[in-house]
């Protein structure tokens, strides 16, 4: 399994929004252990609030370390805040939107939006948003402690460039 | 802004950024020790006062950082006189006194409470 939490960067503002989508996959190995069916009830396929977490995280990830041109590490360093209403389930589309609200050397601070997307044309409400998830993100190389670490961009692999270059994406 | 205004806004930006209940957020309170604040929260905290306030707060200026490793400044695990001057003008909002008659480094969080930062608040607004 790769761990690619979202499929596609939809629209970029760089330095400021970015939104993206995952598409919640039976395909997905996960779904069948979350939850199987067990002595209370039948199975209940869906998405695991964490990787939502991770979704958004990749998401804003994406935004902050495209505003510094993929030079800094970034990393997640706290939830400010995760609330979710509702779950996500087989062919549902999560879409993230994740706005920076703060940036300076050390790091970052966003604010993300998640809105459930209903695969059925009939549905009355077919995206609405079901969360709130804040972020923060440090630059580890500026780290307060003043630790090293190693010099190739191990948080901007291929999975992500791969992903950037697929959506249109491009950088400097 | 009179200084318990100030404290109020800290304490409101403390209890989100900390998850702490809002009678532990006091003036003597210590980040770290009584709060549980850790090395990513001070930069949430400097977010938050710049957010709060207006103001605009430059990297090491709250949280000076890079001094522990100077031996010039901390021998023996303890501040050597020329780090705490050091200390005292990167940190004009700072009570030192306590600190000075027994000056370990591992006490250098415990400078950190939350009347450090209505001070720090308080003494940015006056430059502004």
């Amino acid at each position: 399994m790769r761990w690619m939490w979202i499929d596609r960067v939809v629209s970029l503002e760089p330095g400021k929004r970015l939104v993206a989508v995952k598409h919640v996959s039976l395909a997905e190995e996960h779904l069948h252990d979350h939850f199987a069916a067990d002595d209370l009830g039948p199975a209940l396929p869906v998405m695991p609030a964490s990787l939502i977490v991770e979704g958004m995280a990749q998401t804003a990830g994406i935004l902050v370390g495209h505003s510094e041109g993929f030079r800094e590490k970034v990393i997640l360093a706290k939830v400010g805040k995760a609330e979710l209403a509702e779950d996500a389930g087989p062919g549902a589309t999560l879409r993230y939107t994740a706005t920076i609200v703060q940036m300076d050397k050390s790091g970052a601070s966003t604010s993300g939006v998640v809105e459930l997307i209903e695969p059925s044309a009939g549905a009355a409400n077919p995206a609405r948003v079901i969360g709130q998830i804040d972020l923060m993100f440090s630059h580890i190389d500026n780290n307060m402690q003043g630790l090293s670490f190693p010099a190739h961009n191990f948080v901007f692999g291929e999975g992500f460039k791969t992903l950037l270059r697929t959506s249109g994406v491009s950088w400097q | 802004m009179t200084r318990d205004e100030i404290f109020k806004k800290v304490q409101t930006l403390l209890v989100d950024a900390l998850a702490v209940d809002e009678d532990e957020v006091t003036m003597q309170a210590v980040l770290t020790k009584d709060l549980g604040a850790e090395s990513i929260d001070f930069l949430d905290i400097v977010f938050k006062l710049e957010q709060a306030f207006g103001i605009k707060i430059a990297q090491g200026e709250l949280f000076p950082e890079g001094g522990a490793q100077d031996p010039k400044f901390v021998k023996d695990g303890r501040v050597t006189p020329e780090g705490l001057a050091s200390l005292k003008a990167r940190m004009p909002h700072v009570d030192f006194s306590s600190f000075e008659k027994d000056p370990q480094i591992a006490r250098v969080g415990e400078l950190f409470t939350v009347e450090t930062l209505v001070k720090f608040v308080e003494w940015k607004l006056s430059k502004k």
